[in-house]
């Protein structure tokens, strides 16, 4: 895939580096007993710890440690035995302690990797260079009133993790595919949901530009880019507006950018620059982080399958093809559904067929997840068990199955009801055939004089006949042996 | 010898968000500057070798199990604020 | 009959427990010398209606044979330390209008043991200082004068309003807190008894944060049994703090014989600094002599990095609490300037709110974070401070306890105009040690110096081994005799 941009003064390069703050799934926070979740009452889930009141003291939650070791797993990195928190100061209205409890000196996770695919059928290594663990800070309401902005905790002091990849991304396509491949992998794991919409998963993007082959330029960071969409956007923007800059015979600013995604714009952050100073240092109210191999070993041992090991058991097991595989396992939901259908039916191809094809088509039409699916996939397995014992044939089936997408009824009562049980024993045929020769005599002789093409003819009747439901082979077999 | 000047203490006192009367910022200035330099003192230690001591008990922290035993009391969290509404803090509007 | 207000806390205890007196009777008493001695402004908040309703359940407690550890006596608390629905200033006018909804666990737990609590003491502003005259509540005079002087003297710092108010028998015993030497210190000069405890003994919860890896909270008192009484009912694990140590709190008191017989006694040579006053060094001593003539046995010891506590303490210290001060943004509590624009609301709420000594640390601390500083004071001064810890480990492999004198100076006048704050940094040569390697250490009034002014030794003993601490501070206490009173209290 070229990802090239072409200056006036020749080509150039991207070079990109993800930041994803991804959201823990915890009951409560990660320094206090208050709930997570998200859309409540302003202010309803603070407790004076998140509040950062006088005296208050942060104590650190498990379940958070245990997901970002997970998570660390599931990139296939280091887990870091000693981590430490740090003090991250600066002054914003949603961050109300003044600082963010963050892990700078010593995350939890260290050095990773994961491979993702590109819609050429490459796949390409992208480096992970740590992960740690720190709080996000609160929400700020700027469009209440004219003067004043409204500020809401109910999001200060929830575990995040960020994420931070090695500046590996060289187009906006393999931005995308890396945002998608780890929202994939931390929904398996179950330890961020993903949501973008939400605000559950953020990115903040690194761009910068140079020739290719040549050093790294200076890169920019956009922040408060929330969907996949928005990310090859900024990207796009800033890399063009970074050539121009440098083919000016200008320089790179390093500062913090912000998307406008009305104006589909980056531009600079002013009050970031000034207070840039971030003085972190180790935070004295927590001990640091020992976490004992055992302990590792132990999540290692439980951890679920993963996107590229169900990629590569789908293609073994049941024959997919490598892309259609990767497309199938990037959405959890619906790879089990497959493999729900696929193990219970006698030819995968089949499984395969009715589920990306069939299913998800119908549901792409009517804009429905794999979750509200109106056909379960015991039911799609009934359909196919009837196709596979020649009960009905597969033309009939997609009447069943459309059907089914309608009344959600079970494909043996569909079949059942309007009677669709298809013709396999000759002595209900025979006497079908018979009346469609003896009402058809002059294209009985034309055929029986070597104009074989009206076979096709014959077959078309006795299908419409029987409404459809005859058994092909038989047909053929039982058409052929009258003509002779 | 430290560098501490004016020019320091203005640039310190705005990452601290501190408003100093221009005034009074000779009269840190001098004081920061006679503090910073008697620190100095601890370059004459050797301290080649030994790990910076964030905390005396360098055993592990204990953790809390993952349940919900606090919020849900807006009203105590916004009580003492300057001024609140609807259950917001609020503050002059930022603009990004 | 003695004065009520004379009564040691066992004293009291003992006396409601026969029914010989009341709780009521007590707090009355003491509500009383506080009306009369508000000029020594060593209370920032009273809170009388609620101590005469504790005094009453109080009562109610010792009718029912149900009293506990403190019951019934009235106690005040160091204004850092947050008591619910009682504003909760820190000495500063940033939080002049602070009410917490919550209690620190170190008040919690002494009211469930049935103490009663008189009000809030005054303090050094974010409790940095050691003179006192660092409060937005103005300074608090000390009880003590100098022989045939009328000159108002220092209580010390920062727990001044808690010394002030337990020399001058304003209360039975107060809450302090020490980060580098703000309880022992005001012991020293207010003839007081003052203890620090490993740091992790006292939850940190609820007390307004200074520098959060040196805090502690303590016990002040008049006799060093009562002071073990309070930090046993003080102390305790918490799992709201996370550097809150798991460790059983025994009853020291009934750990306390005074027989120190074989205790092997350190006395720290680089205490012997240039300059120590002559009368110092003769108590430093005597109290030596006092406990080898009980049978312990005196060792000279060497801490050789004790001269860089000070500087690591004064990079340490300004750093975490520029840091814990950076929540006093006006937003969610405390004191506002308006301004329509949020930077400049931070800016002049924080120039307005914080006093000098506050800026000062702030600005140090800031300083010293700040990129391209970090590694040369910052991480400098944490290797030193292992380097310190190091010292007393090695030599608490040889003695049990060390001795060394309180404070290089007794209580100096108020208006003494000293602005050079290296000068004033100076008081916590003796104490600063102690918070930096996270020891236990007590303060013992030993003497009066020739200016009839009150002199204090400190003990200081390994990570937890308070029980010992107390013990060997029991026999100091009885050696030395201290019975002199302020004049007039």
């Amino acid at each position: 895939m070229s990802y090239i941009i072409e200056g006036r003064t020749g080509n150039w390069e991207m070079v990109i580096g993800l930041e994803i703050h991804a959201q823990v799934i915890s009951n409560s926070k990660l320094f206090s007993g208050s709930p997570t979740d998200f859309g409540a009452d302003p202010n309803s889930q603070v407790s004076f710890v998140d509040a950062a009141m006088p005296g208050m003291l942060p104590v650190l939650n498990k379940k958070c440690v245990e997901q970002a070791v997970k998570t660390g797993l599931g990139l296939n990195a280091q887990i870091n035995l000693y981590s430490a928190f740090d003090r991250k100061n600066y002054f914003y209205a949603d961050l109300p302690q003044g600082y963010q409890i963050s892990q700078l000196y010593h995350p939890i996770v260290g050095n990773g990797k994961i491979e993702i695919d590109l819609e050429d059928g490459t796949t390409k290594f992208i480096g992970i260079e740590r992960i740690h663990l720190e709080q996000d800070a609160g929400k700020s309401v700027h469009d209440q009133h004219p003067t004043k902005t409204y500020v809401d905790l109910n999001r200060s002091g929830i575990a995040l993790m960020e994420i931070v990849s090695d500046p590996d991304l060289r187009s906006a396509d393999e931005v995308a595919a890396y945002i998608r491949k780890i929202r994939t992998i931390l929904r398996y794991l179950g330890t961020c949901d993903g949501n973008m919409d939400e605000g559950s998963m953020r990115c903040d993007v690194n761009v910068s530009v140079r020739r290719p082959g040549e050093e790294f330029g200076t890169r920019c960071e956009i922040k408060n880019v929330n969907s996949v969409r928005f990310a090859s956007q900024a990207i796009a923007y800033e890399a063009a507006r970074q050539v121009e800059i440098l083919e000016d015979g200008g320089t790179i600013k390093q500062e913090t950018r912000l998307f406008d995604a009305n104006k589909m714009e980056t531009r600079s952050m002013r009050s970031k620059e000034e207070a840039h100073d971030y003085r972190y240092f180790p935070d004295p109210d927590l001990p640091p982080l020992i976490l004992e191999q055992s302990y590792v070993d132990a999540i290692k041992a439980n951890m679920p399958e993963l996107p590229d090991e169900k990629k590569a058991r789908f293609i073994k097991d049941y024959g997919l093809k490598a892309y259609d595989a990767s497309v199938l396992v990037a959405d959890q939901a619906r790879a089990h559904y497959f493999e729900e259908v696929a193990k219970n039916c006698k030819d995968p191809k089949l499984a395969t067929t009715w589920v990306s094809v069939e299913l998800f088509g119908a549901l792409n039409k009517s804009g429905k997840t794999i979750e509200d699916s109106p056909v379960s996939s015991d039911y799609l397995v009934e359909l196919i068990a009837l196709i596979e014992d020649n009960t009905i044939s597969g033309r009939i089936a997609k009447d069943v199955f459309a059907e089914m997408i309608e009344s959600g009824k079970k494909p043996g009562d569909i079949v059942e009801e309007k009677g669709l049980k298809q013709i396999t024993d000759s002595s209900s045929l025979d006497p079908i055939i018979d009346q469609i020769l003896s009402d058809n005599t002059d294209k009985v002789e034309e055929y029986k004089s070597g104009k074989d093409k009206l076979f096709g003819f014959f077959v078309g009747q006795v299908m419409k006949q029987t409404g459809g439901k005859a058994n092909p082979k038989m047909v053929n077999d039982r058409l052929k042996e009258k003509l002779q | 010898m430290s560098s501490i000047d004016e020019k320091t203490i203005e640039k310190v006192a705005n990452l601290a968000r501190i408003e100093i009367d221009p005034a009074d910022v000779s009269y840190f200035a001098d004081q920061i500057k006679g503090v910073v330099d008697w620190i100095e003192q601890l370059s004459e230690v050797d301290t080649d070798n030994v790990k910076p001591l964030a905390v005396v008990d360098e055993t592990s922290i204990t953790m809390r199990e993952d349940d919900i035993t606090d919020g849900g009391y807006m009203e105590d969290v916004t009580k003492n604020a300057p001024e609140s509404a609807y259950g917001f803090y609020v503050v002059p509007k930022v603009v990004e | 009959m003695t004065n009520i207000s004379d009564l040691s806390l066992v004293e009291l205890k003992e006396k409601m427990t026969n029914k010989e007196l009341s709780s009521r009777e007590i707090t009355e008493t003491y509500i009383q010398r506080i009306e009369q001695h508000k000029d020594l402004n060593a209370y920032v908040m009273t809170d009388f209606d609620r101590a005469l309703d504790a005094a009453d359940a109080a009562d109610k407690n010792y009718a029912a044979g149900n009293a506990g550890l403190l019951e019934g006596i009235p106690l005040a608390i160091k204004d850092l330390f947050c008591t619910k629905d009682l504003r909760t200033t820190a000495g500063s006018k940033i939080l002049d209008n602070f009410v917490p909804p919550y209690e620190s666990t170190v008040t919690s737990n002494l009211k469930k043991d049935g103490a009663v609590f008189l009000g809030k003491t005054n303090m050094d502003e974010f409790a940095m200082g050691s003179t006192n005259r660092t409060s937005a509540y103005g300074h608090v005079i000390s009880p003590w004068k100098a022989n045939g002087s009328s000159e108002d003297l220092t209580p010390g710092g920062s727990s001044g309003g808690s010394s002030a108010a337990v020399a001058a028998r304003l209360c039975v015993g107060a809450t302090g807190t020490d980060t580098g030497g703000s309880i022992r210190q005001p012991a020293a000069l207010t003839g007081t008894v003052g203890m620090k405890p490993t740091y992790g003994l006292c939850s940190r919860f609820g007390v307004v944060a200074f520098a959060s890896s040196l805090d502690q909270a303590g016990p002040m008192t008049r006799t060093v049994k009562d002071t073990a009484l309070m930090l046993e009912s003080m102390a305790g694990h918490d799992p709201k703090d996370s550097t809150s140590a798991k460790v059983e709190i025994p009853h020291y008191a009934g750990l306390m014989t005074g027989d120190v017989k074989g205790l092997r006694v350190g006395i720290p040579k680089e205490y012997s600094i240039d300059g120590l006053p002559a009368e110092i060094s003769a108590l430093w001593s005597k109290g030596a002599e006092w406990l080898k003539a009980r049978g312990a046995e005196i060792i000279e010891v060497s801490l050789p990095h004790t001269k860089y506590a000070l500087p690591t303490y004064y990079v340490l210290n300004p750093a975490e609490s520029s840091s814990n001060l950076a929540r006093y943004d006006g937003v969610r509590y405390g004191h506002r300037v308006e301004s329509d624009d949020l930077n400049e609301m931070y800016a002049k709420t924080r120039g307005e709110g914080f006093g000098n000594e506050v800026i000062r640390r702030i600005l140090v601390g800031t300083y010293v974070l700040s990129a391209g500083y970090y590694d040369a004071y910052y991480t400098k001064a944490q290797k030193v401070r292992r380097l310190i810890v190091n010292d007393f480990d090695a030599v608490f492999k040889d003695v049990d306890v060390l001795l060394t004198p309180t404070s290089p100076s007794t209580a100096f006048p108020l208006n003494q105009d000293e602005t050079d704050p290296v000068k004033i940094y100076l008081n916590d040569v003796f104490t600063v040690t102690v918070n930096l390697a996270g020891l236990p250490g007590i303060s013992v009034p030993a003497g009066l110096a020739e200016d009839g002014l009150p002199l204090g030794l400190q003990l200081i003993a390994n990570r937890f081994d308070e029980a010992r601490l107390f013990n060997a501070a029991l026999a100091l206490e009885r050696d030395a005799k201290f019975t002199a009173k302020p004049e007039g209290f």
